[in-house]
């Protein structure tokens, strides 16, 4: 831009620079306090570890306990995500593609669970897990992760499927595709964009819910991170620095999670939250 | 076979050229009947999931809400209106109200304008925009728990790290009681929502922002205009939608605030930072009096009802103007 701006610039750096301190420094606090003993930590809270001590950080990972939790969260996330990717598509296939009584009704119904906060049904579908028998269970995390993820799913994939040209649709019939044919062979490969947008969402969802697995495992069997942490912290809450590393080690995945896939989560979530 | 399986009008998008009208009634009537079996099928699946997971528990919740029940057996024990007349003089509930406004109010009076402000910044030509945008963003991907846990220890009594900060300038600060004192409680626990949520909020302006036309604040700089005039009467106006769409989510968020009050504070220090849904937590998994809380349920489920439809006829209306008018005239 223009000269004069300079000192505007400067202060706007200025301004950013604290704003990114404060975000930044308790996850750094975090990270150091990792590398102290505990006694260290209560002598020398906010200086660099002298000396470092990776013991926190090894004897977590050295652990089968934190593994067990990551698998866990894996494995949810990963069934969340292909159950809700998969049956959303196909109702967001006939939302876009077809014209049929009671499409808009159909549509409104599923777009009221956007504004649906979750913490609403989770007493009666506590209840509800209860009686299938689905309590520590991975699929009573599941099955209602996906349920509630439906709506974002099929709004955003409804939108890109819309805008597929209806000639290419024509083109297939005339080589003898029927709609499921289509859908398969020519949709969902030009959707893969969509589809790597809205995973990404169900993962990052799964991943850090809280509520269901606290109400659905009863057991540590299978157990997910955020549960993990708030246990471990219940555990060895003297142990502060410990803590603190295993904070760091379950922030970790998210982190690098959102690193390689900030375009599709960024660009999910204002699209989700503008089309709802 | 006619060229699309779409039936006589239009395909969904109302893009399709018409299919031409050959084929004699009864084969139009079958293939009709197909389509709409074809179209229905792919439903199914999303409404088994949908239905028995979301709309029959939120149902049961408005059942169960009229009885006393323990949560055990059917509820049979009818009481009609009793829990919601309950509710409605419990002070911990009507306290929940209270403290669910005062957050949204704090967020529509400091955490949105920060973000929008922060938005503009980043939204110019600078460097290191990438960066901060994926610093002040990042908090949003972590989990309410491990954030809770992680400022419940800085924010700790004794030892924490904010104290040491406020202790190293030379202030007193309150002295470790930041979640232990019902004074300050609410305040902390705002901090830590807006370090968690401003990035997400200044993300959406940032997309909003990306389509306000390069044109327009030009014209409008021609013309003479300063920057914050450039700013209140072009970019603004035009950012209308998309702050109307942060204001909605964030006064949802607060409504169904759970997780992070959970794990810091679990309500505490008695009750002054209980939100609705630790109380129907309480209620509901602690004291076993599940049609008390399935009150509770009922409405907070009520609130965002209203909200939102409230907000789509009043507010969101003229947003969507466009999209809807699209979809009219579907099927039937």
């Amino acid at each position: 831009m223009k000269a004069p701006r300079t000192s505007r610039t400067l202060s706007l750096h200025a301004l950013l620079v604290v704003v990114g301190a404060v975000m930044a420094v308790p996850l750094l606090y975090a990270v150091l306090s990792g590398f102290k003993s505990t006694d260290q930590l209560s002598r020398n809270p906010v200086g660099l570890p002298d000396p470092w001590v990776t013991s926190n950080y090894t004897d977590i990972l050295g652990s089968g306990g934190f593994w067990r939790l990551v698998g866990s969260s894996t494995f949810i996330a990963v069934g969340t995500t292909v159950l809700a990717v998969a049956v959303s598509a196909l109702a967001a296939f006939s939302f876009a593609r077809f014209a049929f009584r009671g499409r808009e009704v159909l549509f409104t119904l599923f777009t009221i669970g956007l504004m649906f906060p979750f913490a609403v049904a989770a007493l009666p579908l506590f209840l509800l897990l209860r009686s299938m028998g689905l309590l520590d269970n991975p699929l009573g995390v599941i099955l209602p992760q996906a349920a509630f993820a439906l709506p974002m799913t099929i709004v955003i994939l409804r939108g890109f499927f819309r805008e597929i040209p209806a000639e290419l649709e024509e083109a297939a019939t005339l080589d003898g595709c029927g709609p499921l044919g289509f859908f398969w062979r020519v949709l969902l490969p030009m959707a893969r964009p969509a589809l790597g947008t809205v995973s990404v969402l169900a993962v990052v969802a799964s991943w850090n819910n809280f509520l269901l697995p606290l109400l659905v495992f009863t057991d540590d069997t299978w157990w997910t991170v955020p549960i993990g942490v708030q246990q471990f912290q219940g555990q060895y809450s003297s142990d502060t620095a410990r803590v603190f590393a295993y904070l760091v080690l379950a922030m970790v995945p998210a982190l690098a999670f959102y690193s390689v896939a900030e375009r599709q989560l960024v660009g999910g979530l204002t699209a989700g939250a503008t089309k709802g | 076979m006619a060229s699309t399986y779409l039936p006589e009008e239009r395909s969904g998008v109302g893009l399709a050229a018409p299919a031409p009208a050959a084929g004699r009634p009864p084969g139009r009537a079958r293939r009709r009947a197909a389509h709409h079996l074809t179209a229905y099928g792919l439903q199914v699946p999303a409404l088994v999931l949908f239905g028995t997971l979301v709309l029959l528990p939120l149902l049961f919740a408005l059942y169960a809400s009229f009885f006393r029940w323990g949560g055990f057996g059917m509820p049979e024990d009818a009481v009609g209106g009793d829990n919601f007349t309950r509710l409605f003089q419990d002070p911990v509930f009507l306290g929940d109200l209270w403290r669910c406004l005062v957050l949204v109010l704090l967020s529509l009076g400091l955490q949105l304008p920060f973000a929008l402000a922060l938005a503009v910044a980043l939204d110019q030509r600078l460097r290191g925009r990438a960066v901060y945008r994926m610093l002040f963003f990042a908090p949003y991907v972590l989990s309410e728990a491990i954030t809770g846990v992680l400022f419940g220890m800085l924010f700790a009594p004794g030892d924490g790290l904010a104290d040491h900060l406020l202790g190293a300038v030379g202030l007193d600060g309150p002295a470790g009681k930041w979640f232990s004192d019902p004074s300050t409680v609410m305040a902390t626990l705002f901090l830590v929502m807006m370090w968690k949520y401003f990035g997400f909020h200044m993300m959406l302006y940032l997309a909003g922002l990306q389509s306000v036309p390069a044109e327009l604040t030009e014209a409008a700089l021609i013309d003479g205009a300063g920057p914050w005039q450039r700013f209140r009467h072009v970019t603004l106006p035009l950012l209308a939608p998309t702050l109307r769409i942060s204001v909605f989510l964030s006064v949802i968020g607060s409504v169904q605030l759970f997780d992070l009050v959970w794990v810091i504070t679990a309500g505490g220090p008695d009750h002054h930072s209980e939100t609705m849904a630790v109380t129907m937590f309480q209620y509901g998994f602690k004291r076993y009096q599940v049609g008390y809380a399935s009150a509770i349920s009922v409405v907070m489920f009520g609130i965002s009802l209203v909200f939102a439809l409230a907000y789509q006829r009043f507010v969101l209306r003229r947003d969507l103007a466009g999209a809807t008018t699209t979809m009219r005239g579907g099927g039937a």
